[in-house]
């Protein structure tokens, strides 16, 4: 066997079940840390190894026994752990894990574990989402602090201080029971949609998107499907994501520039995505209590059917911000109704709501750019032009705030 | 894994009258009984909420002494309990389990150890 060839193995496993064998890890050892290093360690071993020896034929449960053994090795020489090292001991007396008849190594997948223990409560919510990048996406620490645009070392002592707590607090790794879910689940969600949304429109910085967020919330989206396939909140929120991505490439021209939704060319649009969205949300729709991710799902859905903005089916678009806003009657569902309302009934209508949002959405660039819109359609150019003002003010995107000054621009400078 | 749950209750007024949801003492007794009869509770104790006292001292050595908790606290510590649960889920079911819960919040907290940062 070519080296070539092992270390391609090595970072195939790598790859595919790095998260797998982290997160099995970390449960049996109860420490983020420790998992981190012996999983390092043991591919560190696997690429020294594999190409003397060749790959094993089982290369998954290979690294687990020896990131099992080097975690041995480490605990030993601390003797504050002999508790830990004695139930190591137990568990390594287990049966080796088998291999099925596909070839896939029937080991545990403890991920679900591990995304309840990252975006355990007890965590501040920055931690929850750094820890989730770091272990379940398996993005760098300077990566995870690039994504939130915080220094390499702030970022660093956030995610040392979770595993801190987690270790000392001692926070389970384990999946909450079915009436514990209802609870816990939301801040999963929320972290992976928080990930996305980021990756959707950047809150800062150059460009309007940033597809690798974008595609490690999808990718942490899919896994959590899989895992828990029946959670129609964990369907609806992959179905919203999926039916969001895929306006991705008509969403900016090739110099970056932002294309606003009634411009964008739908021929752009990934019609994969979209089919594979729309299976999704008819099971998380389906049945009683239907969940705020589904909703916005069912809205994407409507947007991604219609041939243009004119076609757009308004009136079913406002129904469903109308159950949304039952749900979850949060200012920003507010302010998409309201300019859901505008499309079907006309600017006025759609100012009106806007207007009592005003106190409850200080800062946020979208009311004031929305608002603007409206206004410049009803022809009131003056209270358009500072509505665009206010908005480019606030805006910290520079995509968005060139997409807003041209606006302005076109209005005071026809 | 030792838990220390501190019970924060609203610092009471000077009628020294139960405040609306403030907790019955028979609940409180319940409680105690429950977490006694699970086994996991290892200490508790109501605190007097009338005689609190304040230290803190300055760099220089000089002792400051206050009565009460700082005089923007509007939480004291009212109580609290000792328990030897498996892992911080336990410790949260047993602190929503009191009674105090309602009325106040329960701080959830660890014993330092040696080793521990």
């Amino acid at each position: 066997m070519s080296d070539q060839r092992a270390a391609g193995s090595v970072e195939a496993v790598f790859r595919e079940d790095r998260g797998r064998l982290l997160a099995l890890l970390a449960a049996r050892l109860g420490d983020l840390d420790l998992a981190e290093e012996v999983t390092s360690d043991a591919i560190e071993t696997a690429l020294h190894r594999w190409p003397v020896d060749g790959v094993p034929d089982k290369p998954l449960a290979w690294l687990l026994t020896t990131a099992r053994r080097k975690a041995i090795d480490r605990i030993r020489r601390d003797r504050l752990h002999t508790q830990r090292l004695a139930e190591l001991h137990l568990d390594s007396q287990r049966p080796t894990p088998t291999t099925t008849p596909d070839g896939f190594d029937d080991i545990p997948d403890e991920r679900l574990q591990l995304f309840f223990t990252c975006c355990h409560p007890a965590l501040p919510p920055d931690a929850q989402t750094a820890l989730t990048l770091r272990f379940l996406a398996g993005l760098t620490t300077p990566e995870v602090a690039r994504a939130f645009l915080v220094p390499t070392p702030t970022m660093a002592q956030r995610i040392v201080r979770a595993k801190r707590k987690i270790r000392s607090a001692r926070i389970p790794f384990r999946v909450p029971a079915t009436d514990e879910l209802p609870a816990r689940l939301p801040g999963v969600l929320r972290v992976i949609y928080l990930v996305y949304t980021e990756g959707h429109t950047a809150s800062y910085g150059h460009d309007l998107q940033r597809p690798d967020l974008a595609d490690e919330a999808i990718r942490l989206a899919r896994i959590l499907h899989r895992l828990l396939p029946r959670q129609r909140e964990v369907t609806g929120l992959l179905a919203l994501l999926l039916l969001t991505d895929a306006r991705r490439n008509a969403r900016t021209d090739p110099a970056g520039n932002q294309i606003l939704l009634e411009e964008q060319n739908r021929t752009h649009w990934d019609p994969d995505l979209i089919t594979e969205g729309q299976h999704l949300v008819i099971p998380a729709l389906t049945g009683p209590g239907v969940g705020p991710y589904a909703v916005q799902a069912a809205i994407a859905a409507l947007h991604d059917e219609a041939t243009g903005i004119d076609t757009t089916d308004w009136p079913q678009i406002v129904a469903l911000y109308d159950v949304l806003h039952q749900i979850e009657p949060s200012p920003l569902v507010a302010l998409n109704r309201a300019v859901a309302i505008a499309m079907r009934d006309g600017p006025q209508a759609g100012l009106t709501l806007l207007d009592d949002l005003t106190d409850q959405l200080p800062g946020y660039h979208l009311l004031p750019a929305a608002r603007a819109d409206l206004l410049r359609r009803l022809g009131r150019t003056t209270e358009a032009a500072a509505a665009y003002r206010t908005a480019l003010d606030l805006a910290g995107n520079t995509t968005e705030r060139a997409t807003i000054q041209r606006r302005l621009t076109e209005l005071t400078d026809p | 894994m030792k838990y220390l749950l501190l019970i924060h209750t609203p610092a009471p007024e000077l009628a020294g009258e139960l405040a609306p949801g403030e907790p019955t003492p028979d609940q409180f007794m319940a409680y105690e009984k429950a977490v006694t009869d699970a086994g996991v509770r290892l200490d508790s104790n109501a605190l007097d909420l009338t005689n609190a006292t304040t230290l803190h001292v300055r760099a220089n050595g000089d002792r400051v002494i206050t009565d009460g908790p700082y005089a923007e606290t509007r939480e004291i510590v009212g109580g609290y309990y000792l328990i030897d649960v498996p892992d911080l889920d336990a410790a949260l079911d047993w602190a929503a389990r009191c009674p105090g819960a309602r009325h106040g919040t329960i701080e959830v907290r660890t014993i330092w150890g040696p080793g521990q940062a």
